[in-house]
């Protein structure tokens, strides 16, 4: 009998999860006057440190939407999270157990929250017309909207961003004439993500006339002696650091062994955070960054989070300090942008939950000036985007920022990249993909 | 390593026709599963678990099957997978079919490239030699462009997608029954490898090579064979994960922690089974996943995120331990024992009288 019992148990239990499983990706249900979104989060794994900041930026504005604001536009938000691990395998789990909404309530865009996922998901988003934003990651020619119509590389991608320092160096030096006989050294982490800054800045070397040193770090990084050592016999005026993970904190230290100053280091957008700076100690006193969603607590958003969320004792933070760290910021910068996108689907289609597909028209239509950024609470945090069906990045610029040793402070207004001169490489990238995949480039027009 | 069972080859007491009932039904279920599931069980959940059943097996036949361990999964599936992207682009003639047959072969030349070793070492020490492809390949397919064709993400696709004489199979259903047909396929012969001459040698030296020797079991061959069939399957897999799972693949989808995976799909399996891998495959993939859905069910909201996340390893883990120690040998020797007693309690019960056939001499 006992036996019999148990075997009950297993079915009914089994049961349940399959008519759960069921339930996630049917389409009428009791939420469908919400507006669902998914956060794809890693809190296990290797990256779950930097990540549990990102994940309570997210979850505290969506938070302040349904409680302060009412909604968007009266549509309340549901979200729901689901462990990817940063890997591509359980990215792909999340993405298709989320895509078609939940009970009811549908899905806008989707962030995908790690490289890898990003790249396995962009074959499947065009055909479950669902646009994926990754920002400040992920593929560059996705810039393209002809050739990527469902791929949205907000803000910053890695072409802006060597651009970008090229441009704030300039500024620093006293004009992009100065720039000639200057020698710039990346020392970058050999990856696909490092190997991205190659293109942009030898077309920058070139038309500027500055010396491109390029110093490679092999993964991960954890002993970089050989490289630094190597910076030091080269004496560059500049070093951009493109690492990541541990090997941005190994990197500091290195300098500073081998006798190279902290404030002549420009991090990159993934080791621009406190986390990377943190571990060095005294080392990075002094070392600058450049990030699309700086560090900091005066911004207007930060007064009202503290106010409702944070002092109502209801925010998903669990470090108080990690209140406007980079992370943190980025997380808000991120859910930003997702209700952005059914604020501004809501303009065309009504104030209803928005789906993939009018979220796709919405992110190709976005517009953020000042006036709305204003509005919002993030005006300084975020930069202002203006994206087209041509043009699926839209921003292009970061601020620089400088760590003091106990906290960053932002040194410089937006620095604009240098985008007309990046196009044709990225048209150039995405017309050999066009090429490779057979797509036919969209016709958009003359935007 | 177990003893060598007998009786797991050997016929098992059926005297009611379960097996032709249940092998029927399986099938059933199995070829009218997409339409009966939905997508999401489709792209997320079945077709990742037939490929890593097909792995699993792949690998049981070397370690399980032939007594070779081996850490190399992960880099053989690399190269199956390499292989497919490069015979697609740049052979555009040959068709998918024989594209994935041809990069099984190339993954089947290089198992027992490493496999070499086996012919001289044996157990930790051969770990270390298959350990050695896995670095190897990782370094090599990131290190020329030529492998993933130059492109800036290092990340290899299939052009133009799961397409072949004219049959598309990039929807969810395509992808489904092409993995099913394969895997099927894959299993079949293997099932009938290992009942030939040459799976009942790999078996001898498994269970002690001087001896298989001195009875004439040519130990050499065997053991590269054992290497080349099962890096052939493991390529066809790797072939598989990357083009009709995920879509995109890199060095990474096929790190150490894939070889890791898919040796501890069959150590909780059961080495030397077929359905082993298909148990430890099931386990390992389907497992988190249906904690997950019980713990957001239960607790969703309630308790902190990552705690919640970090329970649940925990209690996968807890899992994996408990299962070991109630069977060592795996969840087949499980699954068999309680056939066993299944049929003993129809036997033995006078009201299933009518059931009962006459018992075997």
């Amino acid at each position: 009998m006992k036996k019999i019992s148990r075997t009950l148990i297993a079915v009914a239990s089994l049961a349940l999860l399959a008519g759960k499983a069921h339930a996630v990706d049917t389409t009428p249900g009791s939420d469908s006057d919400k507006q669902f979104f998914p956060i794809a989060s890693y809190r296990v794994g290797p990256y779950a440190a930097s990540g549990t900041s990102i994940w309570a930026g997210i979850i505290d504005y969506y938070r302040y939407i349904n409680e302060v604001e009412g909604g968007i536009n009266g549509v309340p938000i549901v979200w729901q999270e689901c462990e990817t691990e940063w890997t591509a395998e359980k990215g792909i789990e999340c993405y298709e157990r989320f895509k078609r909404g939940l009970n009811g309530a549908p899905v806008a865009s989707y962030l995908p929250n790690g490289a890898p996922a990003a790249y396995a998901l962009s074959d499947r988003a065009p055909k479950d017309k669902l646009p994926l934003v990754t920002m400040a990651y992920g593929r560059t020619e996705a810039t393209d909207g002809r050739v990527f119509p469902y791929i949205f590389p907000v803000m910053v991608t890695f072409y802006s961003e060597a651009s970008a320092l090229v441009n704030y160096i300039a500024e620093r030096e006293g004009g992009f004439d100065k720039l000639r006989g200057k020698k710039i050294a990346t020392v970058y982490h050999d990856s696909a993500y490092g190997r991205e800054t190659l293109d942009p800045l030898a077309l920058f070397a070139e038309k500027y006339g500055f010396e491109n040193i390029q110093i490679p770090v092999p993964d991960p990084g954890s002993e970089q002696s050989a490289q630094w050592r190597q910076v030091r016999e080269q004496k560059p005026d500049w070093v951009f650091l493109r690492t990541w993970g541990v090997s941005t904190p190994v990197a500091v230290k290195s300098a500073q062994r081998f006798g190279f100053p902290a404030d002549r280091i420009i991090g990159d957008v993934w080791a621009s955070s406190e986390e990377d700076v943190i571990p060095s100690g005294d080392a990075a006193k002094g070392y600058l960054a450049l990030t699309p969603y700086p560090a900091g607590t005066d911004f207007e958003i930060h007064k009202r989070l503290k106010q409702h969320i944070l002092d109502a004792g209801k925010s998903d933070l669990r470090d108080p300090k990690a209140f406007g760290s980079v992370y943190y910021n980025s997380g808000l910068v991120n859910a930003l942008i997702s209700v952005e996108v059914v604020r501004q689907a809501q303009a065309k289609f009504g104030n209803r939950p928005i789906t993939g597909e009018e979220g796709q028209w919405a992110l190709e239509h976005l517009k953020l000036n000042d006036a709305a950024l204003e509005k919002a609470g993030f005006l300084g945090l975020v930069q202002n985007l203006q994206l087209t069906p041509a043009d699926h990045e839209g921003g292009g610029a970061v601020r620089v920022q400088q760590w003091d040793g106990s906290r960053w402070n932002l040194i410089s207004d937006w620095v604009q990249a240098d985008r007309e001169s990046l196009r044709p490489l990225i048209d150039a990238k995405s017309a050999a993909y066009a090429k490779e995949h057979g797509i036919t480039p969209r016709d958009v027009g003359t935007n | 390593m177990a003893e060598f069972d007998l009786r797991a080859i050997a016929e098992p007491v059926d005297p009611i026709g379960l097996k032709a009932v249940g092998l029927v039904s399986v099938a059933a279920l199995v070829l009218a599963a997409p339409f009966l599931a939905s997508e999401y069980w489709i792209n997320a959940i079945i077709v990742p678990f037939l490929i890593l059943s097909l792995s699993g097996l792949g690998l049981n036949l070397v370690t399980g099957y032939a007594g070779q361990l081996s850490l190399g999964a992960g880099a053989f599936m690399m190269v199956g997978a390499y292989a497919t992207f490069a015979l697609q682009l740049r052979v555009p003639e040959l068709p998918l079919p024989l594209a994935l047959i041809a990069a099984g072969l190339i993954s089947g030349v290089v198992g027992p490239v490493f496999g070499l070793p086996s012919t001289r070492i044996k157990g930790f020490y051969l770990i270390v030699s298959t350990l050695a492809a896995q670095f190897f390949f990782e370094w090599l397919f990131l290190k020329f462009p030529w492998f993933y064709n130059g492109n800036s993400s290092a990340t290899i696709a299939l052009s133009r997608g799961l397409s072949f004489f004219g049959l598309n199979a990039n929807g969810a259903h395509g992808r489904d029954y092409l993995t099913l047909g394969i895997v099927a396929l894959l299993t079949w012969l293997s099932f009938n490898l290992i009942r030939s001459q040459t799976g009942r040698n790999w078996m001898a030296i498994r269970d002690m090579d001087t001896a298989a020797a001195v009875i004439g079991v040519p130990v050499l061959r065997a053991k590269l064979q054992a290497f080349a069939v099962s890096s052939f399957i493991l390529g066809i897999a790797g072939a598989l994960w990357a083009l009709a799972y995920l879509g995109s693949a890199s060095v990474q989808s096929f790190g150490l922690h894939r070889s890791y995976q898919i040796l501890f799909i069959i150590i909780i399996g059961g080495l030397g089974t077929i359905r082993g891998a298909y148990l430890g495959a099931a386990f390992v993939s389907l497992l988190p996943l249906a904690l997950d859905w019980l713990f957001q069910y239960l607790f969703s909201g309630q308790v902190d995120a990552g705690l919640l996340q970090n329970i649940e390893k925990a209690i996968f883990g807890i899992l994996i331990i408990w299962f070991l120690i109630r069977e060592p040998e795996g969840l087949s020797r499980l699954l068999a024992l309680r056939r066993t007693a299944a049929v003993a309690f129809f036997l033995r019960n006078p009201f299933l009288h009518f059931l009962k056939q006459e018992p075997e001499p």
